[in-house]
């Protein structure tokens, strides 16, 4: 167990709807491993976005302890929890979120802006991280000059410019065609084969299917389910 | 991201500075003006009006005016350093076969030039002989020198008017006009001739009366100007019969008190009209500041999952009203300076900027900036990142 870098143990989110109060997640149990490449599948309505948002520390549960790198992230107040976000975490999201009015290599700088790193070492950094993702001659383009599958490799270059704990995407390929779609998921494996900790939230089960290990998640529960029953 | 936003949205900027342009403006503009005007009108009041006392005698049915008596009687008084009493009559004046027409002759006393020499451009002034002997000299402006000697040497040439001849003995300076006194017998008087100062009694003796009905007293110290007022007040009714309607003083030295504290009034109050503008410009900072904050949602929550600590946030969009307001200021600091400057060339008083205003109306921009962003800022530090990023 000890290269469990994520742990939750019953996690509960309740939101109050009027008058009566929401459960959307039930207890939630999960484990993820250094190195592994988890895919959440669940159709919408499944609390999904929930399960993303607590994982990511955006918000906090009900009740239930989470755990992350050996931290438990329950009792963190807000600054904590956006060092955590800042050291722990790479959001990747759908609609890729880059800042339009800013380069691509200005779009990966912005999350070592918000963890301190100096300056100087700020451009080589994230320059570093778009040759990584294939994107070396683009540094200097901006959102509306780069096609989606590019855009979506630039937010994946910003959620690794930390090198953070685990990468966590939510339907990462939702905006894409299909084939720009596997493109994304091969940059996902080859990540993932060197050695990054990948969740990924998805309703698609084709997408699901490029993980290691599925987790479904239907109603607020979660069960482990493997590739092959789908 | 502040200064980003501020390009980014040029017109919004721009409209939303107005508000704070116009309110800055418009308090620099009036604070500079009038503290120009208040200035100009202290110079020229104390040009004339330091130590100095003015009276003006209606007189009473059965006294018109000052004797030769009461004017001894009044230059005998406790600091009192001379008199000048003063008359002034119309008349056509000739010379070298020119003729004007409605010309201001002046009747004082040698006072009148020893305690302002500066009124003199050449020549002489009045004499203390020339009062004794009632002397036929006068001192002549240069409206009436124009006119009559055109670019000769006037001192030492003559003049008729009133049926007498009068010797040039002295030429006035020409920004003598610019005394208050000559400003208001001007007004009185009404003509523009030009002007012409005689000895007093023989102006009294050309308009038939052996009395005087104005004159101005030069006080030796005017730390002591109530006690003298006072004496001269007790020297008047007793010359009036205690009928202290018959006559009027007029001490220079508190009617600029009183215009200070008028004008000082003014300026307050028109600020204060100002400053309504200024709150106004702050209610648009920070309706543009709300919008702003509903409009990137999206990107303040990104900005919060990639790890930016709410206080940074906040900073940011505080950072950003409190710029904007600084630029509204500075622009209105310098319009308002601009204004007041051809204010100042067009009324005619010296422009000088004024620090205080300067200095109130950035503080007050920068706390309109303060004050109106901070509710905005707030909101957006608070926002929930889930609920910012699910807007997409």
């Amino acid at each position: 167990m000890d290269d469990v870098i994520l742990s939750m143990r019953q996690i509960v989110k309740q939101y109050p709807m009027g008058d009566e109060i929401q459960t959307v997640l039930k207890g939630i149990d999960l484990d993820v491993k250094q190195g592994e490449f988890v895919a959440v599948l669940g159709p919408s309505g499944s609390g999904k976005s929930t399960l993303m948002n607590i994982i990511g520390c955006l918000d906090t549960p009900t009740s239930g302890t989470y755990v992350l790198s050996g931290r438990d992230v329950g009792g963190l107040n807000e600054d904590e929890l956006a060092q955590v976000r800042s050291k722990e975490i790479g959001f990747i999201f759908q609609s890729f979120q880059l800042l339009p009015r800013q380069t691509a290599v200005e779009n990966v700088e912005l999350p070592l802006i918000y963890s301190g790193v100096h300056e100087r070492e700020r451009r080589g950094r994230a320059e570093q991280m778009l040759e990584r993702v294939g994107l070396a001659d683009k540094m200097d383009h901006y959102p509306n000059q780069l096609s989606g599958g590019q855009q979506q490799r630039v937010a994946i270059a910003r959620a690794l410019a930390n090198h953070p704990a685990i990468l966590l995407a939510d339907e990462p390929t939702g905006a894409l065609d299909q084939q720009t779609g596997r493109q994304v998921m091969s940059l996902f494996h080859d990540l993932n084969e060197e050695g990054n900790t990948i969740i990924m939230i998805t309703h698609d089960i084709g997408i699901a299917r490029h993980a290691q290990r599925i987790v479904r998640l239907l109603d607020g529960v979660l069960t482990e389910g493997v590739a092959e029953d789908a | 991201m502040s200064w980003e936003n501020i390009k980014g949205n040029k017109m919004r900027t721009f409209l939303t500075m107005l508000g704070i342009i116009i309110g800055v403006t418009a308090i620099i503009a009036l604070i500079t003006v009038m503290e120009g005007a208040t200035n100009e009108i202290t110079s020229q009041f104390t040009a004339l009006g330091a130590g100095k006392v003015s009276v003006t005698v209606t007189g009473t049915p059965m006294k018109s005016g000052l004797s030769d008596q009461d004017i001894e009687n009044i230059a005998a008084i406790d600091n009192v350093a001379g008199v000048d009493p003063t008359t002034s009559l119309t008349r056509h004046v000739e010379a070298n076969g020119t003729l004007v027409e409605d010309v201001t002759i002046e009747g004082r006393s040698d006072c009148y030039f020893s305690n302002t020499p500066e009124l003199i451009g050449s020549g002489r002034g009045l004499k203390a002989a020339d009062m004794d002997s009632h002397s036929r000299v006068c001192i002549i402006d240069g409206t009436l020198r124009t006119a009559l000697f055109a670019n000769e040497n006037p001192v030492g040439q003559e003049i008729v008017f009133g049926g007498l001849t009068f010797k040039i003995v002295g030429l006035l300076d020409d920004d003598s006009d610019n005394d208050v006194m000559s400003a208001m017998s001007l007004m009185q008087g009404g003509n523009d001739g030009g002007r012409v100062i005689i000895p007093y009694q023989v102006a009294l003796r050309m308009l038939g009366t052996g009395s005087v009905n104005s004159l101005t007293l030069y006080l030796k110290d005017t730390d002591q100007s109530d006690a003298t007022i006072q004496s001269l007040k007790e020297t008047l009714n007793a010359a009036f019969n205690y009928r202290d309607n018959a006559y009027n003083v007029l001490n220079l030295d508190s009617l600029l008190d009183t215009m200070n504290t008028m004008t000082g009034m003014m300026t307050t109050l028109l600020a204060g009209i100002a400053s309504i503008a200024l709150l106004v410009g702050g209610i648009g900072i920070m309706n543009m500041m709300l919008v702003s904050v509903t409009e990137r949602t999206t990107e303040i929550g990104l900005r919060k999952a990639l790890g930016a600590r709410p206080r940074l946030i906040q900073t940011q969009f505080l950072l950003e009203s409190v710029m904007l307001s600084l630029m509204g200021g500075v622009i209105g600091i310098i319009l308002g300076n601009l204004i007041s400057a051809a204010i100042a060339a067009w009324i005619g008083f010296t422009f000088a900027m004024s620090p205080s205003a300067i200095t109130l109306a950035f503080c007050f921009s920068a706390s309109v900036g303060i004050l109106f962003g901070w509710a905005p800022a707030r909101k957006a530090s608070r926002l929930n990142p889930i609920d910012a990023l699910r807007s997409m």
